[in-house]
């Protein structure tokens, strides 16, 4: 019950952020270039010659671009509105009045967590179909297996919400938003490492990139998904974040659900245990 | 802390009082659960206070109390409340009830960010009593109060009181507590210094300074049957005797122990004297 409660009030604390509200602006920004960067395209190709195969390689290299954006867009929106949340209460003495209520410290973290996965689902919700609704409608391209796609951008937020959460119990914000924002960085770097050793056939960098997503998975996630989502023309494009050089496999997916489990875990258990 | 101990009886308000860093915060948030001890364990009202049974008796008002400024008190109330286990057709009269009784029902739709200092203070006395605590601990409550305020949280403490709370009161307002407060103890270095009974002292109780040498701890001990509590500091001794009429016995224990008197000082101390007193000058921090 009290999980609830936490996580009701978190959702409207997380609605009532102005960096919330200014991520969706960013968002309806992005969605508006976006539409009409299509629909330039489009007028272009109809006044070409351009082959309709590569017309179609275009447009839909245009919307895994544009979700790709989506997926960068949700991922730092969720670290920057809940990076707070726990260290900035423990900070300000806000926790005192919660804490000793009659709830378990556990329950305060999960109802927080559960609060913004409902705002971060909300936010991919609505960022995702709205740049599918512009590829169907103005560009008439469609994503591979949608569903999945949007699962796993969401699963990449609930990891960084989950590792945020877990350095937020034991950092100042400042801090916390270093090492949050260095790691999703570090995978991000390891992904690319990994992508290029498609051109190169090296193993070391096959590793490299192995070991900085067993580090933080975030990058894997995105790149599972952009793998459901991209047809073979789009897939084709070799050096790109949606490239199919090297897929990940369900097992990291997999590993990706252990991992944030393992983090939400050790942030309730720290929690639970540190003093106030 | 070194083995602290206190035994606080049911329905009275209790003082806590000590200089700064005495330890005073950190024992009530250790007996709140907010603190772990690094040795030994936190006892109140016969748990844990990590035990939700017993927190669920508990009442806190944190010394200086924040909450979420983009919720309007009766919003606030309404969360804490719930938090408590209030059920919801309970809230509805008292969230309203609780507002009236800290003056703030012209407030009560307004958002906390537009609250004055004081005006939080009240709404946060009234979370604290929302679910009708047992054992209500209120860290300096009449901070930033006006004399008005600080009369309005008097009359809710002792309103508390009179419905049978008990009232852990820790603040710096020595006037407060001596008009407020049952029992006291002074706290220093994270050790109970003296334990005082405040009712005694309004009616006979008397204090006594002394300034002797060759005071030995069995003459200290030996005045027991005239005294509610002594102090012994070096060469001075501070005795709060039984009544008036205890003194000449008193003086004669003394003498006759062998303690060379230099002066034995009657007087009706304030609690800022007997503050000062137990405590010492300023010695720096």
């Amino acid at each position: 019950m009290s999980v609830w409660i936490m996580a009701g009030i978190t959702f409207r604390e997380a609605a009532r952020k102005k960096i919330l509200w200014t991520a969706f602006i960013a968002g309806l920004g992005f969605l508006l270039v976006f539409g009409t960067g299509l629909h330039y395209q489009v007028g272009d190709f109809q006044r070409s010659t351009v082959p309709p195969f590569l017309r179609y390689q275009v447009l839909d290299s245009m919307l895994m671009i544009g979700l790709y954006t989506v997926d960068l867009l949700a991922v730092v929106m969720t670290v920057l509105t809940s990076i707070d949340t726990i260290s900035g209460e423990i900070t300000s003495g806000t926790i005192h009045a919660i804490a000793t209520k009659p709830v378990a410290r556990w329950e305060i973290v999960l109802g927080k967590w559960i609060g913004f996965v409902g705002m971060v689902a909300a936010y991919v919700a609505i960022m995702f179909c709205g740049t599918i609704a512009e590829g169907y409608f103005i560009g008439g391209v469609v994503t591979e297996h949608p569903v999945q796609g949007a699962l796993l951008m969401f699963l990449e937020c609930v990891l960084a919400l989950s590792v945020t959460f877990m350095f937020g119990t034991w950092f100042s914000t400042l801090t916390n938003g270093v090492i949050v924002l260095g790691l999703l960085g570090f995978a991000f770097m390891g992904g690319w490492l990994e992508q290029m050793s498609g051109f190169t056939e090296g193993s070391s960098l096959v590793m490299l990139g192995i070991v900085s997503s067993l580090i933080m998975p975030s990058e894997s996630v995105w790149r599972r998904a952009a793998f459901e989502m991209e047809t073979p023309l789009s897939g084709s494009l070799q050096f790109s974040p949606f490239a199919d050089v090297s897929v990940p496999s369900g097992a990291m997916i997999g590993y990706t659900c252990v991992y944030l489990l393992v983090a939400m875990a050790i942030a309730m258990y720290h929690f639970q245990h540190r003093d106030l | 802390m070194r083995g602290l101990s206190l035994h606080v009886r049911r329905g009275e308000i209790f003082g806590f009082l000590g200089p700064n860093g005495a330890g005073k915060s950190t024992s009530i948030k250790m007996l709140l659960g907010l603190v772990k001890p690094s040795g030994g364990e936190a006892v109140v009202l016969g748990g844990s206070p990590d035990d939700i049974e017993i927190r669920r008796k508990i009442g806190f008002l944190p010394e200086d109390f924040r909450f979420y400024e983009w919720l309007t008190a009766a919003e606030l109330l309404e969360l804490h409340g719930r938090l408590s286990g209030v059920p919801s057709d309970k809230l509805r009269d008292r969230v309203p009830a609780m507002i009236e009784m800290v003056g703030l029902t012209p407030h009560r739709d307004k958002r906390l960010e537009n609250f004055s200092k004081g005006m939080i203070q009240r709404i946060g006395l009234a979370q604290a009593l929302i679910h009708e605590p047992e054992l209500i601990f209120l860290d300096e409550p009449t901070s930033g109060l006006d004399p008005i305020g600080r009369r309005v949280v008097r009359d809710i403490i002792r309103a508390q009181r009179d419905r049978g709370a008990t009232v852990f009161l820790n603040s710096h307002l020595l006037s407060e507590i001596e008009i407020t407060c049952d029992e006291v103890v002074f706290i220093r270095e994270g050790e109970v210094v003296i334990h005082r009974d405040l009712r005694a002292l309004h009616e006979d109780e008397v204090s006594v300074v002394v300034r002797a040498q060759k005071l030995t701890p069995e003459c200290v001990t030996g005045l027991a049957p005239w005294a509610t509590s002594t102090h012994a500091d070096g060469d001075q001794l501070i005795i709060a005797a039984r009544s008036r009429e205890a003194l000449p016995d008193i003086l004669r224990h003394l003498v006759s122990s062998g303690a060379d008197v230099y002066q034995f000082i009657p007087q009706r101390m304030s609690l800022e004297e007997l503050f000062v007193a137990i405590m010492g000058e300023d010695r720096g921090l």
